[in-house]
């Protein structure tokens, strides 16, 4: 744990009866740092959210915040302020009083209180909504209003529990950029819990992606997105496409074996920690070329072809997506122009689109989550076409 | 046949015949509902009715005056009422609202077992329970006293009380508490500015439930209260042991005006949509 660490989490453990939620999960929080936990259903990213506002009480381990042990201190002592899922507004206050019930506690005066919970209302948008009913909003709203009272009380740290998963898609995209620029403008620590990728990507300085409890890779969103470290996180992060292969690893080089699949080829290495061997190769649906297996092709440099046909063409927007068989397996294949239905194809993947793993064993691949059913759902739309 | 008589088709067609035992059947209800009620009216009323007469023979008010009359009981035994049904519904409250609240929110080993055990002094026959009970008030100087006749009340009430309290603070959601704990308030604190005020409907709703008991409540109320503490309920069934109707349906309309009292609270401050929720 390093000296800058606002936050830091030591050695974590939480279970609920005999099912292990978080296993021994170190983490740590600069100030003013904005982190994202990102897993599926399950993975124990919301039960380390409530561990770290209180509401959780670990089995084993520390929390310490700005070097103060407050592992078994209550919530309200924390200095924390959670915005959930629901809003957990409460119906029976106005929207001004769920705003300023944190700085009545504090037994701030009333005229104080008037106007720090005015000027929320204006830097959120709320102006003039102040003595409606929760009840009386829009989710947009109500979701802002949670929001405005999380910060009245001007924490040291703010907690987001898929604050945005309520929330219509257009609203909330908006709202993405609204609470990222409020993070850096206000220079509140934020960890943020959410399944959806994308939104992670856009809002947070540091991806943490969870798995079974524990952390399977964290880092700034494009090293998570370009460099996964396991096949989990890469088909986390939408590299679904996946293919066996065989080679050998020398001389900062892999060399592929040709097989019925796939050409021979040779990629660089590029420090990656690879055995000779079987490898599990992942891809995004955009990151390869399809090329049209009838005409003369050029030599395949620093990039692996697969061979296969094409099953159906669908156009979701923007790019042609192709569903092509590739041995037993299906890939979905964006391309610019769409291919005719039993077309040979070659598909090239450039080695900087291509994430190799040693093999490990089958159940390295994500649990059924949202995401998944997302792959599923491409499969069908594709082969609708 | 119909096209013999179309008027009649154009009729049944016009106005759907189902009404005729629609009708039938809301007029029995009604009858059902109020009849008797006009009849405890017609009662309260009558200086003279007898058999075959469907009507009172002559009308007046002096079984009024003779209720009301210094001599008259039934004043004090409405004061004895309300007094005892008030301090009922606070010693009931009193332990609903935290046992309710412990019910719905700890994790309590045995939580059914707890919340059927509040049922058991209704799963025994009334008059055994409470000619024992009164044995052993009697030794304990508690029985023909207030307190004792409160006590046997509670034991009655408390089974609602719990059960609905325990259901209207089931019905918050825990993410409520939860928001407040997070931005600084204690958990006194927070029970006391959000889990009370949004528990109250179901809260008050309890005590009305426990008021009208209280009201009722006779067995107990006989055995352990008469004859120093006379409830009206005590009142209306000497009063009609006695074949005196007039005495007792004046008495039963005295016994309606705190349960309508409470009715108009309950259309005032409690909608459908919240007692709707009482339960869930």
């Amino acid at each position: 744990m390093g000296k800058n660490d606002f936050v830091s989490v030591e050695q974590i453990s939480v279970g609920y009866g005999k099912t292990t939620v978080l296993d021994g999960l170190d983490l740590s929080i600069r100030k003013g740092e904005f982190v994202a936990l990102l897993g599926s259903s399950g993975c124990g990213k919301t039960t380390l959210l409530r561990a770290l506002a209180g509401f959780v009480k670990p089995d084993a381990g520390t929390i310490r915040v700005d070097g103060e042990d407050v592992t078994r201190l209550p919530p309200d002592r924390r200095g924390m302020a959670l915005v959930f899922q629901s809003y957990a507004l409460w119906p029976h206050m106005t929207v001004a009083q769920n705003i300023g019930y944190g700085l009545k506690l504090r037994g701030t005066p009333r005229a104080g209180i008037d106007r720090r919970v005015g000027e929320l209302q204006e830097l959120l948008g709320l102006a003039g909504l102040g003595s409606r009913k929760p009840t009386a909003l829009s989710g947009g709203q109500r979701q802002r209003v949670a929001l405005g009272r999380a910060l009245a009380v001007d924490p040291s740290i703010l907690l987001l529990d898929e604050p945005l998963s309520n929330l219509d898609a257009r609203i909330r995209l908006k709202v993405r950029h609204d609470i990222s620029a409020l993070q850096k403008r206000l220079g509140i620590t934020a960890v943020h819990v959410t399944h959806d990728r994308e939104e992670a990507m856009v809002m947070a300085d540091r991806i943490v992606i969870l798995d079974a409890g524990r952390i399977a890779q964290q880092g700034a969103p494009e090293e998570v997105f370009n460099r996964p470290a396991s096949p989990f996180v890469a088909a986390f992060m939408g590299a679904e496409n996946v293919i066996a292969l065989n080679g050998s690893v020398g001389g900062g080089r892999i060399a592929i074996d040709a097989s019925d699949a796939n050409a021979k080829a040779i990629l660089p290495l590029d420090g990656r920690n690879l055995k000779s061997g079987g490898f599990e190769a992942r891809f995004r649906t955009e990151g390869a070329q399809l090329i049209d297996d009838g005409m003369p092709v050029s030599e395949a440099v620093d990039a692996l072809d697969l061979f296969g046909h094409v099953e159906a063409a669908s156009y979701p927007g923007g790019a042609w997506r192709h569903s092509v068989r590739v041995g037993d397996d299906i890939m979905l294949i964006d391309a610019a122009r769409p291919c005719a239905q039993g077309q040979a194809v070659r598909v090239r993947i450039p080695a900087k689109n291509l994430f190799l793993f040693n093999q490990q064993g089958r159940d390295s691949r994500p649990q059924p989550s949202s995401l998944n059913e997302g792959g599923a759902a491409r499969v069908l739309e594709a082969s609708h076409a | 046949m119909t096209r013999s008589i179309p008027w009649l088709a154009r009729l049944a067609s016009r106005f759907d015949l189902w009404w005729i035992p629609r009708a039938i059947v809301l007029g029995l209800l009604a009858f059902a509902i109020f009849g008797p009620l006009t009849n405890l009216l017609l009662w309260t009323v009558a200086e003279r009715w007898y058999f075959p007469h469907a009507m009172p023979l002559d009308y007046g008010f002096s079984y009024w005056e003779r209720v009301f009359s210094p001599r008259g009981t039934a004043m004090e035994s409405l004061a004895n009422s309300v007094v005892v049904a008030s301090m009922t519904v606070m010693a009931s409250m009193a332990l609903a609202v935290p046992a309710g609240y412990a019910l719905s929110r700890l994790e309590l080993p045995f939580r059914a077992l707890i919340l059927l055990a509040f049922l058991v002094p209704q799963a025994f026959p009334n008059l055994p329970v409470y000619v024992n009970i009164a044995r052993l008030f009697y030794q304990l100087g508690l029985n023909g006293t207030v307190t004792g006749v409160v006590l046997v009340h509670v034991t009655h009430g408390l089974v609602y009380a719990v059960w609905i309290a325990t259901a209207a603070f089931s019905a918050i959601d825990t993410e409520l508490e939860e928001a407040a704990r997070s931005i600084g308030a204690s958990a006194l604190r927070t029970f006391r500015d959000v889990t009370l005020p949004l528990a109250a409907p179901g809260l008050l709703a309890s005590a009305i439930f426990v008021f009208l008991e209280s009201l009722d409540e006779f067995t107990g109320s006989y055995f352990v209260g008469a004859p120093d503490v006379n409830m009206l309920p005590l009142l209306l069934y000497t009063a009609s042991a006695g074949g005196n109707y007039q005495i007792a349906s004046i008495t039963a309309l005295l016994l309606l005006i705190p349960s309508v009292g409470f009715m108009l609270v309950v259309e005032r401050f409690l909608r459908s949509d919240v007692l709707s929720k009482v339960g869930h």
